[in-house]
């Protein structure tokens, strides 16, 4: 029999068939939300190449206290091509590729809610990424206002042309935008009507509860952004004044728009992670996640409190006093239901039985790194310290601690958990150590140093600086070479894995999940019947409810 | 038993294939994924019109130069053709649900025809103006404000016509009318965001 579940656990094979490579597929307009989840999973993955090798060009030239590699302009647009790659090519679509794979099987749905819908949702991911990249053979080159594209500089324009890097910038910005909220229509529909019969939302595995909860974010707030670019693109190319001040406009307009998503959008990103620590630390700790309904929920205050707080990245922006201090205290809230999830997520791994495989390793090191970057979070909010480091090294240490060292390493210690299920191959554990190593000492080498260059003053986009600043920038960038260098195994791995690794039982990690109970990979429409659920995610306890189910149905 | 997840079978006599169909209200689906991205569409409006209340309310030159205002009366009787309208599609697709298709296809085309009309006193209002697209910022959001909302009427004019089209493939209203519903749903949400517009724009001078 080819595993299908019976009574609670699919029945471990005894002689597993090889599994079907059929990559094909991979390069098809496929409906299959699996198909897409890794479409979505490899194309942000080659983009987080193209954006890390862009981040070693400006950590090389950042080196020497001289702008001595590459020129101010080739710099700007370095900078801004890595921000906006990282950003809107890696972390967005790549998180959206694990929640494709996953989401319909976890709520027991055959797929997503829309499936041409969610196709074509990710075939403008590659389209917006080839715009993008299309804009460095223009004659002025492609944007170079960085991923917040401000004006005035965002849209003086260089050239006599319509068509600048910036016009470009903001048309595939726009398409990811597009994109991102068929997506969000998409899971919020899926998630809300297509559970499987029992799932009730107090059923649904805290992932699921992220999810839902980073795509209302999405729906609420990325509209503002849309608006913004809108009015961005005229006054870039149609000479109207929204945001010039010389004619009347108001710039500081432009930053709300921008950072009343930009600010919630943060936790569209982080959120989702939260999410797989708390699907991975259960099962690697052997433990049901501690407090998992209060777990769940802060996954909605989270979304409300955020799209309250944006204001605290313009503190700088003649921002009067009151609305700083209001800023500030709404900020502050964030921390009550990021501090629930920390502390649930710590008595979870508490005495609990830990097996130090890769996907825990990530997981442990991105929690610590998150930690960190939540203490600098709280130091920025409070005004009095952002008026100082703000546009320093400080910030960008601060986000890069969260989007490297939390989202990317979960995003890492996601793909290692649920390779398995996906390919029906298993990983090869060495490389994945050597990978998690790697990493984690390449992230606190460059992302460290920066804050104390932030404290010392050293600005952000610059190409060169004071000769004081000098050792912390040569030790971020060899952190930045080993962190590219970490990658190496990391493909290997997945390459290699996929191509001929050790086939993958059902449920290798003996996890509890409807994922894991159907074969892996799993059948083109997930369940040949679908689950009834009858009782909540996390039944680790004293007994293994699967083991003891294996032995019951071998007598039975 | 100490399972935490059982699965058994939802129905042993149909075939996944068609278990599948079976279970899935898909109509259901599309109106709700409907109803939230209009939620969203919302947003972009609101912002806008945020965007428009912080820029009248902060700005020292708020007209351009030789502009006095606007003309109020001639988008007053624009607006009315395009409130009713409204009204006109409700009974249109109560008509429809009744399957009464000749009622609905003439209601159904009373409703577009007053929304063109609605598009053309909009064309003649601004071909008649003496301000441009970039003249100042209030030019700008009038103009986007009242061109973004326009586009939308024309979208909706566009998705009624597949509707009505749609209406004369024999069968096509059989089994449900999502299609329909969601149009007028949207022509609603059009009409709504208009009187917002309206009062902001021209009451509010
Ligand atoms: C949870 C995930 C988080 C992510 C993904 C994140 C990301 C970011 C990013 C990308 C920036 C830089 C924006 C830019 O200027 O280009 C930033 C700045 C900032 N973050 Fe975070 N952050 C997170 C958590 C927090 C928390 C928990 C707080 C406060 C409690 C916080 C407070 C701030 C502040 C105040 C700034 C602005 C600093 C400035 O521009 O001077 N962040 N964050
Ligand atoms: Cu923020």
């Amino acid at each position: 029999m080819t595993n299908v579940p019976v009574e609670g656990i699919a029945i471990p094979d005894i002689a597993h068939p090889e599994p079907q490579n059929n990559w094909r597929k991979y390069f098809s307009f496929s409906t299959d939300h699996k198909v897409i989840g890794i479409q979505y999973l490899v194309t942000s993955f080659v983009f987080f190449l193209i954006g890390g090798l862009l981040s070693m060009v400006i950590r090389a030239e950042l080196i020497t206290p001289q702008a001595d590699l590459i020129d101010r302009t080739l710099y700007n647009s370095m900078f801004t091509m890595h921000g906006t790659i990282m950003i809107f090519l890696w972390i967005f679509p790549s998180l959206v590729g694990l929640a494709n794979y996953l989401v319909p099987l976890m709520i027991g749905a055959r797929d997503m809610a829309f499936p041409r819908l969610n196709a074509a949702a990710f075939w403008m991911v590659p389209i917006f990424g080839i715009l993008l990249m299309t804009s460095y053979f223009l004659p002025a080159g492609t944007a170079q206002a960085g991923w917040w594209s401000y004006p005035p500089v965002s849209t003086q324009n260089p050239t006599d042309s319509i068509i600048t890097g910036e016009f470009v910038w903001i048309l595939a910005v726009a398409i990811s935008g597009v994109s991102s909220i068929m997506g969000a229509v998409n899971f919020v529909t899926t998630i809300v009507r297509m559970r499987a019969p029992g799932m009730t939302f107090f059923r649904m595995p805290a992932y699921v509860w992220t999810v839902f909860s980073a795509q209302i974010i999405q729906l609420a707030a990325l509209p503002a952004l849309t608006a913004g670019a809108i009015m961005l693109l005229f006054d870039a190319a149609a000479g109207t004044a929204f945001f010039n001040p010389d004619k009347g406009g108001n710039p500081v307009l432009f930053q709300h728009f921008f950072w009343f998503y930009s600010h919630p959008a943060v936790y569209v990103m982080v959120l989702p992670i939260f999410g797989v620590f708390s699907e991975i630390f259960p099962v690697y700790s052997r433990k049901p996640l501690f407090g998992y309904k209060v777990v769940a929920v802060s996954s909605l205050l989270i979304t409300t409190v955020s799209v309250l707080v944006w204001v605290h990245h313009m503190y700088a922006s003649n921002t009067p006093g009151w609305m700083r201090m209001l800023f500030m205290a709404t900020t502050m809230l964030v921390a009550v239901p990021t501090g629930i999830k920390v502390f649930a997520w710590v008595a979870t791994i508490w005495k609990g039985k830990l097996r130090l495989d890769t996907p825990m390793l990530f997981c442990l090191g991105a929690l610590i790194m998150f930690v960190f970057a939540g203490i600098t979070g709280v130091m920025l909010a409070s005004v009095p310290i952002d008026i100082h480091v703000n546009n320093t090294y400080f910030v960008v240490g601060h986000f890069h601690y969260i989007v490297y060292g939390t989202i990317t390493m979960g995003m890492f210690a996601a793909i290692y958990h649920w390779f398995p299920k996906m390919t029906g191959r298993m990983y090869y554990e060495g490389l994945g150590k050597l990978h998690f190593a790697l990493a984690f000492i390449g992230v606190n080498l460059n992302f460290f140093p920066m804050h104390p260059l932030g404290l010392q003053g050293m600005l952000r986009r610059v190409s060169s600086y004071e000769p004081e600043y000098a050792f912390w920038n040569v030790v971020a960038s060899i952190g930045a070479f080993l962190l590219g260098m970490s990658t190496i195994p990391f493909i290997l791995n997945m390459v290699g894995a996929w191509v001929q690794g050790k086939p993958a039982p059902d449920n290798p990690w003996r996890a509890i999940g409807l994922e894991w109970l159907v074969s892996s990979p799993p059948p083109v429409e997930n369940f040949e019947e679908l689950p009834i659920v009858v009782s909540g995610p996390y039944g680790y306890g004293k007994s293994d409810p699967l083991v003891e189910n294996a032995a019951a149905l071998k007598e039975g | 038993m100490d399972s935490s997840i059982s699965t058994e079978k939802l129905d042993g006599a149909i075939a996944p294939h068609t278990a599948h169909a079976h279970e899935e209200d898909h109509a259901g689906n599309s109106m709700f994924g409907f109803i939230i991205f209009l939620l969203s569409e919302s947003v972009i409006f609101l912002s806008f019109f945020a965007g428009y209340i912080l820029v009248k309310t902060t700005t020292p030159n708020w007209l351009p130069e030789g502009v006095s205002g606007l003309e109020v009366s001639k988008p007053a009787i624009n607006t009315i053709v395009l409130v009713s309208s409204s009204f006109v599609a409700y009974f249109a697709e109560r008509a429809l649900k009744k399957e009464n298709l000749l009622v609905f296809r003439l209601l159904w085309l009373l409703t577009m025809a007053m929304g063109a009309y609605f598009l053309v006193g909009q064309a003649i209002e601004w071909s008649e103006l003496e301000f441009g697209f970039s003249d100042g910022v209030f030019g700008g959001l009038f103009y986007l404000l009242t061109g973004f909302h326009g586009l939308h009427v024309f979208t909706g004019i566009l998705l009624m016509g597949i509707m009505l089209f749609k209406s004369f493939v024999p069968g096509n209203y059989a089994g449900g009318h999502t299609g329909v519903d969601a149009t007028s749903l949207f022509w609603h949400f059009v009409d709504v965001i208009w009187i917002i517009l309206f009062i902001l724009i021209y009451v509010w001078q």
